[in-house]
């Protein structure tokens, strides 16, 4: 068999030995083949990626890779992200997290790393429920979902990502489905290259908690429009839509954050005075 | 033939697709066999590692095929499918880990079905002389891995009682 492919180019070679142990069915498989895939495309070598993650299901993905990887605290992706990304600007820093881990306990974070626009791609796999806990609501979960936990459900308006997204100062926005790994490729790809933060929601199935969810392939479809880079438009368009427009939705043109190139101390003594009382 | 879909406009285009679908279900037969042996389930293990060889024949029998031509690298230009996935790759979203031996094999059937009707539209659309004959060799193909996969099924009895109506090992939900 021949192949001039350089090794790292196949997406195989971005996966460590760790098999996953995510229940059959979910979603997050296919998220794991399009990350894969998007390092592929973009033909970086893994130790020039770095895939940071909080905790939870889609927070494992960072183990199933052999890039650099930070499985970090729960809900403080970003943070660690930002920073990574601020002292070594030559790694390709890519965030994984689910809609419990990044919009609850780590909504903060969230709207911070929007405003911040940290040259950086945060991925969230949203299954509308917390699946590594067994089944509670999370903040996208809908005000009717009936549980024994939540009889009648929680009554409360889901938490709307896109939107808070594009307020917030997100520089690309995009919406992909699991179940389309290769579209979800190379959304991953586009999100990478834009400069800026780059917020990409993944609608990834908890065939556990929320079998209603395998209807989502037949739910899908391609966003009607293309994308704006008017983040008013894009923000009235996803809060029009049904919830499973695909595709890039928002183009800004924010130059990312950059830290200030002041004169760095390097004289402890002077360290000291600047922190004298 | 769908607007998503790869076309060969020459045979080594078609190689490019051809590799592409079995590398492609080679990938996912491998990561369902895994998931199966993460989640305690042996028999399905075996299947379904029986499916990755038998496609990993296939995509080893196209490369042989197109000699020194790189074919791996030509497929990853020209062997892409914008929505979706290719024809011949299992469900993984249809997983489940009290899946039984039938189940896998209705999973590849589906596949196997899906592969021969889009080589059935590739033939139906190519003009060139050299990629209709591989087309209609790769319907063939494929063809008779649908009849592999029927008679297997027929073999293979689902258990008495189909898979257990209680799961012995359900998700703790606190639904």
């Amino acid at each position: 068999m021949s192949a001039t492919l350089a090794p790292a180019c196949r997406p195989a070679n971005y996966r460590s030995a760790v098999k996953p142990i995510w229940c059959p069915g979910c979603g997050d498989y296919h998220v794991l083949m399009a990350f894969t895939r998007a390092f592929a495309e973009l033909g970086v070598r893994p130790e020039q990626v770095a895939v940071v993650s909080g905790i939870g299901c889609s927070s494992r993905i960072p183990a199933y890779t052999n890039c650099y990887g930070f499985h970090g605290v729960h809900g403080r992706s970003l943070a660690v992200a930002a920073g990574l990304k601020i002292v070594r600007p030559d790694l390709m820093v890519v965030v994984a997290s689910g809609d419990g881990d990044g919009y609850s306990i780590g909504g903060n974070h969230f709207l911070h790393a929007c405003r911040r626009n940290v040259d950086l791609t945060y991925v969230v796999m949203d299954n509308r429920i917390y699946g590594m806990t067994k089944g509670q609501p999370s903040p996208t979960t809908e005000p009717d979902f009936d549980t024994a936990l939540v009889p009648g459900g929680t009554g409360m308006r889901p938490f709307h990502p896109l939107v808070i997204a594009l307020a917030s100062g997100a520089n690309f926005v995009a919406r992909a489905f699991s179940g389309n790994p290769a579209e979800t490729a190379g959304i991953i790809v586009e999100a990478v290259r834009h400069p800026g933060f780059s917020f990409v929601e993944v609608l990834s199935p908890c065939v556990t908690y929320r079998p209603d969810q395998r209807a989502w392939k037949d739910r899908v479809h391609r966003a009607p429009v293309d994308a704006t880079d008017d983040a008013a438009r894009a923000a009235r368009r996803v809060m029009t839509d049904d919830g499973f427009n695909l595709g890039v939705l928002y183009r800004g043109n924010r130059p990312p954050y950059a830290p200030p190139t002041g004169k760095a101390i390097t004289d402890l003594a002077e360290l000291e005075r600047e922190f004298e009382i | 033939m769908s607007a998503d879909a790869p076309r060969a406009s020459s045979l080594v285009d078609l190689y490019a697709i051809a590799y592409q679908i079995e590398a492609d279900a080679v990938e996912r037969y491998t990561m369902l066999s895994d998931q199966m042996e993460m989640h305690n389930n042996p028999a399905l293990v075996d299947v379904f590692r029986d499916l990755a060889r038998a496609e990993g024949i296939h995509r080893d029998e196209i490369c042989r095929m197109a000699g020194d031509f790189d074919v791996a690298a030509h497929a990853r230009k020209v062997a892409r499918w914008q929505i979706g996935d290719s024809p011949e790759s299992a469900d993984l979203g249809a997983a489940h880990y009290l899946m039984t031996p039938q189940d896998a094999l209705r999973m590849a059937l589906a596949a196997e079905q899906a592969a021969v009707g889009f080589f059935r539209e590739l033939l139906a659309d190519a003009r060139d002389p050299e990629v209709r004959r591989f087309a209609a060799e790769l319907v063939e193909e494929e063809v008779r891995h649908v009849t592999l996969c029927q008679r297997l099924l027929q073999r293979y009895l689902p258990p008495a009682g189909g898979r257990p109506v209680r799961d012995p090992d359900p998700p703790a939900s606190q639904a």
